[in-house]
């Protein structure tokens, strides 16, 4: 789990969904930032065993925070910023060719 | 500077990463007159050190100080030049010739630059041990990142693990922001110790000294360090419950945990440097691939430089020194008029300043080789999930090297190509083979070194011959 420390700036928010469901974040957060402060422990799955993964480095090397972002695959959610009406989703299970 | 997205197809100098050595070469190029574009993949200038420096949540001094806060003097030094700073700028190829391919929100651009500079920067050394793919491992590089960009800390119980001054850092930082850190699992080596001691003198007089010492104590104060760590495991099912660990080869103890963060220093992140064909040399002492590059960053290839940590750990400071003469550099090559230079004298001063004591730090938290050399069934390749028997059964069957390896595992072929298990590979091979590092090289990488989908590189403009090639008419 992950919380937030109170914040005097004045960023702004902004509205998104993950897996449907929305959430608020504040301007400047990365797509996986967002994630792990959610409660979601494992955030999609891994490509050969289907073992359970989280975000690991956030500064863009270990690509272990793929997510689905506005329809589009496999982005790297630390290097994404949120925005209003953005569409995150978590790859829940093995991606299949043409799939 | 600008933050204008849309890019021209020539500039002057393209540079590579809005750290503190990028932008410190750009404030140089820049304001000298040369047209400069500084490519940067994250949403804002900064690097890792001074992540988020322009819109971090987090101001606080006693978390995050002016080591920290510093970082906006090199966004003014770039603030009344010309240089053009792209976000979300993700470079996925560089030519010899200078062609750089750069996606930016899902378009992809080739443009072209007379000089390149590569400012890419570090990356935590991979820690391969069990149990470290489990949610709720991280890195503790990981945990600053999110700190300085959102200000989100863990909660709960956390564990930090290994060595270097990140760890003791980030310690702080977590404790200064109210976080529960139950115990760092200490794993400096008592022989790496031993040889930094001749070092220790010249440490004295780093800058970095005062603070680092000070830290340390308050941290020790708060936090039960257990030293002579040497080995270490997280478990839990579907996501981290228990570390495990043995100090100085005592029995197996256990601690709950619901973070466990780790590191074990920093090392060059040679994607793209090594894509694109510069010569690398490992690095005995500080175990990880650099990048063959003179004092100004100049590469082996022809107008292409490396400055910052990518050309060799230095820090922060160091990078900013480097970035400067590599500025100079890619200055005079194109422009021997120019004035506005800063004195290279001077900058190589700072440098020196900046770099004393390293050889310490280098010494003393370089990683043992329980936590460079994995066993059994350890994860080493996270994204094809390849353990390190795997990878020595590969050996024992003639495999000379990793990218032999490759052909026989896909490891190091999924989606980080190599960055979380290169280094790892590389000593492992090395080892069973009873030879360097040097002599079992590293994987050969080519560009995209970083994904693009099929529909940017479509949406290339393409010229008629292109065309003509592949459309039968």
């Amino acid at each position: 789990m992950f919380r937030r420390l109170p914040d005097k700036t004045a960023a702004g928010v902004v509205n998104f969904t993950i897996d449907g469901v929305r959430h608020v974040g504040r301007r400047g957060d990365t797509v996986a930032a967002v994630l792990l402060l959610s409660g979601a422990r494992a955030t999609r799955v891994s490509a050969v065993t289907a073992e359970p993964r989280a975000p690991y480095c956030m500064i863009g090397v270990c690509f272990e925070c793929l997510v689905t972002v506005d329809g589009v695959g496999n982005r790297q959610g630390c290097l994404i910023a949120v925005a209003n009406g953005m569409r995150i989703e978590t790859q829940k299970t093995r991606r299949e060719v043409g799939a | 500077m600008t933050t204008e997205p849309e890019l021209k197809s020539d500039y002057d100098v393209a540079i590579v990463g809005a750290g503190p050595a990028g932008l410190a070469a750009a404030a140089v190029t820049a304001g000298c007159g040369l047209s400069t574009v500084l490519l940067d993949e994250n949403p804002g200038a900064g690097g890792q050190v001074y992540r988020a420096i322009e819109t971090t949540p987090v101001r606080d001094p006693k978390i995050l100080d002016r080591d920290y806060t510093d970082g906006q003097d090199l966004i003014l030094d770039l603030k009344d030049t010309t240089a053009q700073h792209v976000r979300n700028a993700v470079v996925w190829s560089l030519a010899q010739d200078g062609e750089i391919g750069v996606s930016i929100d899902g378009r992809a651009h080739m443009l072209r630059a007379k000089r390149t500079i590569l400012a890419t920067g570090a990356m935590e050394r991979p820690f391969p041990i069990p149990g470290w793919t489990l949610p709720g491992v991280m890195t503790a590089g990981g945990a600053q990142t999110l700190l300085k960009a959102s200000g989100i800390v863990p909660e709960g119980r956390i564990v930090m693990a290994g060595c270097g001054p990140l760890l003791w850092l980030c310690a702080y930082q977590l404790l200064q922001a109210g976080c529960n850190v139950q115990a760092i699992l200490d794993t400096t080596d008592p022989a790496a110790q031993r040889s930094s001691i001749r070092h220790a003198a010249r440490f004295a007089t780093s800058p970095y000294v005062t603070k680092g010492v000070k830290l340390m104590a308050a941290v020790r104060r708060k936090i039960r360090v257990i030293t002579g760590v040497t080995a270490l495991a997280a478990h839990g099912d579907g996501q981290l419950e228990t570390v495990t660990y043995s100090a100085k080869l005592g029995p197996v103890d256990r601690m709950t945990a619901d973070h466990l963060l780790l590191h074990h220093g920093v090392i060059p992140n040679v994607n793209l440097a090594m894509s694109v064909g510069i010569s690398h040399t490992w690095d005995d002492l500080q175990l990880c691939w650099t990048p063959n590059v003179d004092s100004f960053g100049t590469t082996s290839i022809s107008g292409i430089a490396i400055a910052g940590d990518g050309a060799g750990i230095a820090g922060a400071l160091a990078a900013q020194c480097r970035g400067r003469l590599a500025g100079i550099a890619a200055v005079r090559a194109i422009e021997s008029n120019a004035t506005g230079l800063p004195d290279e004298l001077t900058v190589r001063r700072d440098l020196t300043h900046a770099m004393r004591g390293r050889r310490f730090l280098d010494h003393l938290y370089r990683p043992s080789r329980a936590f460079r050399i994995p066993t059994g069934d350890t994860i080493v390749c996270r994204c094809e999930e390849i353990t390190a028997d795997q990878i020595k059964a590969t050996v024992a069957l003639g495999v000379e090297g990793p990218n032999q390896m490759k052909s026989f595992l896909r490891c190091g072929m999924g989606p980080c190509q190599g960055r979380l298990c290169g280094t790892t590979v590389t000593e492992l091979i090395a080892d069973v083979r009873g030879v360097s590092p040097q002599d079992v090289g590293y994987y050969r990488l080519r560009p995209p070194v970083k994904p693009i989908t099929l529909a940017e590189l479509a949406g290339l403009p393409q010229t008629e011959d292109a065309t003509k090639a592949v459309v039968r008419l």
